[in-house]
């Protein structure tokens, strides 16, 4: 096994600061858009993104909620195991809103495909973006892109991308791993 | 998301005595997470979208098969419905031949209810697809039990130390085994009440109290589950009458209001109500009789999505 760390430190945190402020410049006081992370990975990056949008932005309220897609998923039936879903909070109207996925890696697009499904049980949202943490190109299996993306890789599919956050793994990083047999 | 690699033990559900602890805390897992589902604007998830269910239904049943074809569709699966009443059955057919001819249809999965108690256990042996227990007989009612169960940890956030009382027709009432199983396996204290007559003598041995004297029984419980007299299942006389039942063993705002404290009253259906419960108390605070009825569409669809999904 072979690691090769692609973000830490305090690379990591400029890049927080740089999506919150590509995300500020398009949604201005966040009056008409709320975030919502994909679970299970995803809500480490949207709380984080939240948490500092409320710290530039003391005075506006941030909608958080976290989207779970277990139920929309195109792999059901097709594992060894049945794919266990995760809660969903989502205590404000997403109708009319503009929506800001977030996950921490993009990879082949089918996770977001999903999402963007499931979304549609809450009503239809104005506009729907897209923010990643990591974004592994030239693998993609759906025609989705992301909006805001915090750093590009160029990785094979035997490779995984591991994302770490302080809160849950006690350390904030991005790891890219190869497996080598 | 929890651990991953999760699924039931069984590839049907035919009673709560073949499911673990595990099992049951999955499908309560399973079954908040749908419950979410079933409060949104739009409340259908495309999971089984290829799946096809039939459900067979050898008794009469309105809120067992109402929630299963709901829970279905809810999930997206194509339903057919089959009621033996309606059907070839009346003309000689077996119960294997009945459903071998519904499976070359290329169903999925078979829901079940028939009066004939291990009709379910029969079927599993000579079918390949998973079978699901919507009743059999005077034997089990898992998916009851575990909405019962899934009532009670909503209500009091855990199940394990409640004390249970099951009041009522305990002889003839699959609700009350699977009922029994199901809570003690999470760790409540079971206790049944009734008249003797309507108490099997074997039903010590599973580790439950028996008491005949209602008031006792409500004073010691935390929760009771009041049960409908089967009439249809009596071929002998058990007590002399149903206003004397009643008397004896119906639950009534006056006797609610005396206990020591708030207990929460529970009933599987239909309600026979004057006899049972009353309308006072079926319609209290203290009653979470529809929200046993909202947590079962919850607790089949999260049945139904975990064996549809188990290799």
């Amino acid at each position: 096994m072979q690691n090769l760390t692609l973000l830490s430190g305090e690379k990591f945190q400029i890049t927080l600061q740089r999506l919150c402020h590509q995300l500020i410049e398009n949604h201005n006081d966040f009056s008409e858009s709320v975030i919502l992370g994909i679970q299970p990975r995803g809500i480490g990056l949207s709380k984080r993104i939240a948490k500092q949008l409320q710290i530039i932005l003391p005075n506006n309220k941030i909608n958080h909620g976290v989207l779970d897609i277990t139920f929309y998923r195109d792999d059901f039936r097709r594992g060894d195991y049945p794919l266990i879903p995760s809660a969903t909070e989502i205590d404000f109207i997403v109708e009319g809103k503009k929506v800001i996925l977030i996950d921490d890696v993009l990879w082949t697009g089918r996770t977001i495909r999903a999402a963007m499904d499931a979304l549609q049980a809450f009503g239809r949202p104005e506009k729907v973006e897209l923010l990643v943490l990591v974004d592994r190109r030239y693998s993609r299996q759906f025609p989705i892109e992301a909006d805001y993306i915090g750093i590009k890789v160029d990785s094979i599919s035997s490779q995984k991308v591991v994302v770490s956050w302080q809160e849950t793994d006690g350390l904030d990083n991005v790891i890219l791993v190869s497996e080598h047999k | 998301m929890a651990d991953t690699q999760q699924q039931l033990s069984s590839r049907h559900l035919l009673g709560i005595k073949d499911l673990s602890l595990k099992d049951i805390e999955l499908i309560f897992e399973t079954a908040d997470t749908f419950k979410e589902v079933l409060n949104r604007p739009i409340k259908k998830v495309p999971s089984l979208r290829d799946i096809t269910i039939a459900n067979i239904f050898f008794e009469n049943s309105t809120r067992t098969k109402l929630s299963f074809e709901l829970a279905q569709k809810r999930l997206s699966a194509d339903v057919v419905n089959f009621a033996a009443s309606s059907s070839s059955v009346s003309k000689g057919e077996t119960l294997i031949d009945t459903v071998n001819n519904i499976l070359a249809m290329k169903v999925d999965m078979v829901v079940m209810r028939h009066p004939y108690s291990g009709a379910g256990v029969f079927l599993s042996k000579h079918i390949n697809v998973p079978i699901i227990n919507a009743g059999d007989g005077a034997h089990e009612h898992p998916t009851q039990a575990l909405l019962d169960a899934f009532s009670i940890r909503e209500k009091f956030g855990e199940v394990a130390g409640k004390k249970v009382v099951i009041v009522g027709d305990i002889l003839h009432s699959r609700v009350a085994l699977s009922n029994i199983l199901c809570l003690q396996k999470l760790g409540a204290q079971v206790m049944v009440c009734g008249p003797t007559t309507l108490i099997p003598k074997f039903i010590r041995t599973l580790g439950v109290q028996v008491e005949t004297n209602l008031i006792k029984a409500l004073n010691w419980c935390d929760v009771a589950n009041m049960l409908r007299i089967q009439l249809e299942r009596q071929d002998i006389k058990y007590f002399p009458s149903i206003r004397e039942y009643a008397m004896m063993y119906g639950l009534n705002k006056k006797i609610l209001d005396s206990l020591d404290k708030e207990i929460v009253v529970m009933h599987p259906g239909p309600i026979n109500r004057g006899v049972e419960i009353t309308s006072d108390v079926a319609d209290s605070k203290q009653s979470i009789i529809l929200n046993q009825v909202e947590n079962g569409v919850a607790i089949r669809m999260a049945v139904l999505y975990l064996l549809a999904a188990r290799k």
